[in-house]
């Protein structure tokens, strides 16, 4: 491999390290602050994906069908949270299970219905659709690069929100010491509402972004959750931080695997979360 | 941390009257049923064997597996490769063989997922479990997407002397009615051996349990070995009724259909997982079988019916049937009906 190959592919690899941890850091908050398993959580990114290829013909833009998309996400997230998850978050982790396998099911079907069973395509925005020039012959997608970019600024943005606002301060109480939180005046309540919609927006977001690469079609978020689990499972439940570089080094090994062990490359993954789990059973960053 | 509360593990007195109605009704049944509903209530006793071989994860020590049906998948695909093409392999050593390939594979996978608990337990069981679903779909030379068929029936001969033919589908739906008691039977000894204290006393207070003396990465490993093994046999016996193995049958689709019979019959005691195995694999055929309804074929959608169906379960009767029981002074009417609804 060449340098401009491995630069290519160093690239790539960030770029699904990054696509990751969107998804994961919403699964991981929402497990670290109220305490909820949620396997429905590749069927946000599914919505978000179906979402950004009907808006984005419908308005034309697919930047505008973000922006409308994320909104309709969080209130989605809002209202699937007020229905149904805030019944659950201390309820054992089997009820969680199987409410949220439940979920996946009617959120399949569901789609089924509205979407269809058709894989889809959606195009890149023409802003977006040229290429950088590495070599001769190699060069790398800008659209790749403007999902690096969306994903870094949402980490960063999630990061100014936890760490230095009064909201962010509030959920960090409340994840802490839930009754403390409340006694002094905190609506718990609402925290964990806005942290789930979060969540949600966040996946929904990942699934629009994504759109354009990897395309829209049945089933898709179920191997983006098997993905998260792993990341989660690396980084060590409830860390945002740890979801990150576990993110990051399941971006590295899975593009590298696929290139230098083609043969291996399914496994490669399960292999690196086995080593984590002999050596920290509890994550690399267990809060 | 979970599942302490309704684990019936004794019986109502009741409840074994209607259960032991049930066997009669199961033993007498092809007496009188379709080919059809023979070979239905085969593959519910076969999932019978599956959940309560998961109850004793889910219900009796306190681990929730969602990756359960890997095992029960690779004793199939270890009798596809085991039976030539051109004539069926004995009963007598491909059944061990597969059983005991699951088991090694749970062993092993084992070894890591029982370092964790709770949620941990729950998501590295079902990425390894994907681990081992994308091994065979993504590999040709192991059937791929498509699965591979299972020409011949294992063939039980001893010598020449042929006690049964599993190719008959009366004898095949004793033999698994017969499987399907032999597994009860063990499993309840066990429940009460020491052994099987040790993992209930797991369930109730890991840590406790390690205070007192007791190894409990070992028991929960030995656990988690046994309850593949068992998968294991479901696995075989699935491959041989049905003739055909894909890797639909290790997802965690599947895995998430064993703890729902688990649940809906009652956790710990493996009459429930019986239970509801049948109520759960009885309640898929209703819902895949609804009519057309004007322009809309309600059956096509079943996994909408499904998934309303679970969604409503956890959120009202979180318990199952035999929780009801037991909320309601173990009163004798509502469990056991579904094990004889024809």
């Amino acid at each position: 491999m060449d340098l401009a190959n491995f630069f290519i592919q160093l690239l790539n690899s960030v770029q699904y390290g990054l696509l990751l941890f969107m998804l994961a850091a919403g699964l991981t908050l929402i497990f670290g602050i109220m305490g909820v398993v949620n396997l429905a959580h590749g069927s946000f990114y599914m919505l978000g994906a179906y979402l950004a290829w009907s808006l984005s013909s419908l308005l034309g833009s697919l930047g505008l069908a973000i922006i409308v998309g994320a909104l309709l996400a969080v209130a989605f997230g809002f209202a699937l949270e007020w229905l149904l998850f805030r019944h659950f978050y201390k309820r054992d982790h089997l009820d969680q299970v199987l409410l949220t396998f439940g979920l996946i099911y009617i959120f399949e079907e569901l789609r089924s219905i509205v979407w269809g069973d058709d894989v889809h395509g959606v195009p890149i925005p023409e802003l977006l659709s040229a290429s950088v020039p590495l070599t001769e012959n190699l060069a790398y997608p800008v659209y790749r690069l403007f999902m690096s970019g969306v994903c870094i600024a949402l980490a960063l943005g999630l990061y100014g929100l936890i760490s230095k606002t009064r909201l962010g301060m509030k959920i960090r109480a409340g994840a802490f010491n839930r009754d403390m939180a409340e006694s002094l005046g905190i609506n718990i309540k609402l925290i964990h509402a806005v942290v789930f919609a979060l969540g949600v927006g966040l996946a929904a977001v990942a699934g629009m972004i994504a759109a354009p690469i990897a395309s829209v079609y049945p089933n898709m978020g179920a191997q983006v959750l098997i993905m998260c689990f792993v990341v989660v499972v690396i980084g060590g439940i409830g860390s945002v931080r740890g979801a990150l570089i576990a993110a990051l080094l399941v971006g590295l090994v899975d593009t590298f695997g696929k290139v230098l062990l083609p043969q291996m490359a399914g496994m490669l993954i399960y292999m690196l979360m086995a080593a984590v789990l002999l050596w920290k059973p509890e994550g690399l960053f267990k809060q | 941390m979970s599942a302490q509360k309704s684990n019936l593990e004794i019986l109502p007195r009741g409840v074994q009257v209607t259960l032991a109605l049930g066997l009669v009704a199961l033993v007498a049944f092809p007496f009188t049923g379709t080919d059809y509903y023979i070979q239905m209530l085969t593959r519910m006793m076969i999932m019978a064997i599956f959940a309560m071989s998961l109850d004793l994860l889910q219900g009796v020590t306190g681990l929730v597996s969602l990756g359960h049906a890997a095992y029960f998948g690779l004793a199939g695909y270890a009798l596809a490769f085991m039976m030539p093409q051109g004539e069926p392999a004995s009963l007598w050593w491909t059944l061990p063989a597969a059983v005991l390939a699951s088991g090694l594979a749970a062993l092993v996978i084992g070894f890591f997922v029982v370092r964790t608990h709770g949620i941990y337990f729950i998501m590295v069981t079902m990425a390894f479990a994907q681990m081992v679903f994308y091994l065979f779909f993504d590999n040709r030379a192991l059937g791929g997407s498509d699965g591979l068929y299972i020409n011949f029936k294992p063939d039980a001969s001893v010598a020449g002397w042929v006690p049964f033919d599993l190719d008959s589908k009366r004898t095949m739906y004793y033999f698994t009615l017969g499987a399907m008691l032999v597994v009860y039977v063990f499993l309840r000894r066990l429940l009460w051996s020491p052994f099987g204290r040790a993992l209930a006393g797991i369930r109730v207070n890991e840590h406790r349990m390690r205070a007192m003396g007791f190894g409990t990465f070992g028991y929960k490993l030995a656990a988690f070995t046994l309850a593949g093994s068992l998968a294991g046999l479901a696995g075989y016996l699935w491959g041989t009724q049905t003739g055909y193995i894909n890797p639909e049958l290790m997802g965690f689709q599947m895995s998430a259909h064993a703890i729902m019979m688990v649940i809906l019959g009652g956790m710990g005691n493996f009459a429930g997982a019986i239970v509801g195995a049948f109520a759960f694999e009885y309640l898929l055929h209703v819902f895949k079988d609804l009519p057309q309804l004007g322009s809309v074929n309600l059956g096509k959608h079943w996994q909408l019916w499904m998934g309303l169906f679970i969604v409503l379960l956890v959120t009202f009767a979180p318990r199952g049937l035999l929780g009801l029981v037991e909320r309601f002074g173990m009163g004798k009417e509502k469990t056991g009906g579904e094990s004889h609804h024809e």
